[in-house]
C-alpha cells in the first residue's frame, strides 16, 4: 500500500502510518450552502477528511455531491458517501465522474438505510448494485479506466475507495468473512459503525488482524459521542445494528442531566485513547451528529491534534 | 403461486356503481388457493354487492361465474355467449387474468377485484409470503436456495447489510433477514465457503428493467 491512487490527504496520512481522523457532515434539508460550509470550517483543521452523508436515514437532503463540492472549494477534503438505494449504475457512474471532475478524492460505498425510515416511505428503491458491487465499480473505473459497459473513460476518476463495516450486526460469525469480501471487492479503507462495546470490537479486530485483513485495508473505528442518557437508550433500542452496553447507559445516568453531554464526550475520548492502542486500528471516524463543534475538543483531548503534515 | 388479496369493498362499489349488470368472474387457480378470488369469494362478493345496492334501492343484476383459468384463451372463451348480458366484469383473477380477459373482450369494462401481491407460498393457515420476484436470472444455486432478490428489502446480493439484527430485517421485527436465512442454510449444507464468493453485478435486463418479458418456445409451437 505504498503508491498513491489519488490525491487524498486521508490516503497519505493512513499510508504514512499515522492514525487518520475523519468526521462527518450531514447536508441540510434545504439549499443553504452556508450550513455545510459552517460545519466544515468548524472541524477543518482537526480532521483529514470530512464524510458527507447521502440522504442519511432516507431523509431527503441536499445532495452529497453538491455538499462535497462546497467543502472542496473551501479547501476541506470530502469523503463522498454514495448509497445504492437511490441511483442505478448509470447515475452512480455519472456522479462518480462528477465528483472526480472536482477532484473529490475519497468515496464511501454504502447500501443506505431503507427508504421506509425516511420522508419518502412510498418511494421505490433502486439497489441496481449493492455496496460491494459499488466498490467494485469505482475500482474498475479508476484502475481499468473503463465504464461498467466496457468503454474507455477519458480522465478516469482518482478516488480512494472505502466501505463501511458493522462489527456488531448479526450474525457475528460472518462479520469477518464479510469484511474480507469487501476488501476483495477493493475497499481500501473501512469506516465502522459507532463503537460502544469495546470488548466486542476488540474481538472483531483481533479476528481481522489474525486473518491478515488489516494488512490490506485501513480500519477506522467509528465514534459517536452520546449527548444524553436518552440518546444512549435510543441508540440501544431503536437503531438497527447498534450495540450499546448497559455500563454506558448507567454511567450517563449517573451524572446530573446538564453534565451528561460532557460525560458523553469524556467517554468518547477515553474510548479513542483505549482503541488507539489496539493493533489494526488505523484511525477514527468521529461522527458527532449535529454536534460538529465538539469534534475539535474530542480530537485534541484524544491526542490526535495537530494533524500530521503529509 | 400468484398471491392476491381482496380489494376493499368500498373500492369495488365505487368502480361498479354506474353499471347495472355486473359479472363477478372468479378463477380456479392461484387466487382460489390463496382464498382471494375463487368460487367462494365470487359468491361472497356477489352477495355483498346485491345487499349493498338493494339497501340503496338500486336494482342491479349481479352474475357469478368461475373459470378454470383466466390466463388461458380456452377457458375465457367459455363466457363469450354470456358476456353481452353484462355491462361490466369484476375479475377476481390476478392482474394477468384481468388483462387477458380485457384483451379478449375489447368493449367490455374489466375491473380488478383483487390486488395482485406477489409470487409466494402458503406458509401457514392464513399466511402467504413472497418467495420470488421473477427476476429472470435465478441465483438460488449460489444462495443456499433462499432468494435475496425477493426476500431482502434491499435485494442485496452480497449481504447481509448492517441492519440485520437477531435474524430480523431493519424494516420490521416481523421480517426475516434473508441473509441470515441464507447463512443458516449454507451452514446446514456445510457450504459456508460459498459465502465469500462475491456475487457479480447482476444483469437486470431479464427483470422488469428490460421491458415486458416473453418466453418463446419453437419446440412447443403449433
Amino acid at each position: 500500500m505504498s503508491e498513491y491512487v489519488s490525491n487524498s490527504r486521508l490516503e497519505r496520512v493512513l499510508k504514512a502510518g499515522h492514525l487518520g481522523v475523519t468526521s462527518e457532515c450531514g447536508p441540510p434539508r434545504g439549499s443553504d450552502a452556508e450550513e455545510v460550509k459552517k460545519k466544515g470550517l468548524l472541524i477543518k483543521d482537526y480532521v483529514d477528511a470530512v464524510n458527507v452523508t447521502d440522504n442519511q436515514t432516507a431523509m431527503t437532503r441536499m445532495s452529497s455531491l453538491a455538499a462535497c463540492i462546497h467543502l472542496k472549494l473551501l479547501g476541506i477534503e470530502p469523503v463522498l458517501q454514495m448509497v445504492t438505494r437511490d441511483r442505478n449504475r448509470v447515475a452512480l457512474q455519472s456522479d462518480i465522474l462528477g465528483a472526480a471532475s472536482f477532484d473529490i478524492p475519497n468515496m464511501l460505498c454504502l447500501s443506505g438505510d431503507h427508504q421506509s425510515f425516511g420522508d419518502c416511505a412510498q418511494g421505490q428503491n433502486v439497489h441496481d448494485l449493492d455496496s460491494m458491487q459499488l466498490v467494485q465499480t469505482v475500482r474498475h473505473m479508476r484502475d481499468e479506466g473503463k465504464f461498467l459497459g466496457g468503454d474507455d473513460i477519458k480522465r478516469p476518476p482518482k478516488i480512494f475507495v472505502g466501505a463501511a463495516a458493522n462489527p456488531f450486526a448479526d450474525p457475528f460469525e460472518i462479520r469477518i468473512p464479510r469484511l474480507a469480501k469487501k476488501i476483495v471487492c477493493g475497499a481500501e479503507f473501512i469506516q465502522t459503525q459507532c463503537i460502544y462495546n469495546l470488548d466486542k470490537f476488540k474481538e472483531w479486530m483481533r479476528r481481522a488482524v489474525d486473518r491478515g485483513l488489516t494488512e490490506k485495508t485501513f480500519i477506522m473505528a467509528g465514534m459517536t459521542p452520546m449527548k444524553s442518557v436518552g440518546m444512549a437508550k435510543y441508540m440501544k433500542n431503536k437503531v438497527p445494528g447498534m450495540d450499546v452496553p448497559e455500563e454506558i447507559i448507567n454511567r450517563l445516568a449517573g451524572v446530573e442531566k446538564k453534565k451528561q453531554a460532557q460525560e458523553g464526550i469524556d467517554i468518547c475520548v477515553e474510548h479513542i485513547q483505549e482503541l488507539s492502542e489496539i493493533k489494526g486500528v488505523a484511525g477514527f471516524h468521529i461522527m458527532a451528529i449535529e454536534w460538529e463543534e465538539k469534534v475539535p475538543e474530542i480530537v485534541e483531548r484524544s491526542g490526535l491534534f495537530p494533524r500530521p503534515e503529509v | 403461486m400468484i398471491i392476491a388479496e381482496k380489494k376493499p369493498i368500498e373500492e369495488i362499489i365505487q368502480e361498479v356503481k354506474d353499471f347495472d349488470r355486473i359479472l363477478i368472474l372468479g378463477c380456479n387457480e392461484c387466487v382460489t388457493v390463496c382464498e382471494a378470488g375463487g368460487k367462494k369469494e365470487v359468491e361472497v362478493l356477489a352477495s355483498v354487492l346485491r345487499m349493498y345496492f338493494m339497501a340503496q334501492g338500486q336494482e342491479k343484476t349481479i352474475g357469478e361465474r368461475t373459470l378454470e383459468r383466466q390466463c388461458d384463451h380456452e377457458y375465457l372463451e367459455e363466457i363469450r355467449n354470456i358476456i353481452d348480458d353484462y355491462d361490466a366484469v369484476v375479475s377476481l383473477a390476478c392482474g394477468v387474468g384481468v388483462q387477458f380477459a380485457a384483451e379478449k373482450y375489447l368493449t367490455m369494462p374489466l375491473l380488478p377485484g383483487v390486488n395482485t401481491v406477489c409470487l409466494g407460498a402458503n406458509e401457514d393457515r392464513g399466511l402467504w409470503t413472497e418467495r420470488c420476484q421473477a427476476c429472470g436470472t435465478c441465483v438460488l444455486a449460489r444462495t443456499g436456495g433462499i432468494c435475496p432478490v425477493s426476500r431482502c428489502a434491499k435485494r442485496v446480493l452480497n449481504g447481509p447489510c448492517g441492519g440485520s439484527t437477531n435474524g430480523k430485517c431493519e424494516i420490521s421485527k416481523d421480517t426475516d433477514c434473508a441473509w441470515q436465512l441464507i447463512i443458516d442454510r449454507l451452514k446446514a449444507l456445510d457450504k459456508m465457503d460459498d459465502y465469500e464468493k462475491v456475487a457479480p453485478v447482476k444483469d437486470w435486463s431479464t427483470d422488469r428493467a428490460g421491458g415486458p418479458r416473453t418466453v418463446t418456445r419453437e419446440d412447443v409451437k403449433i
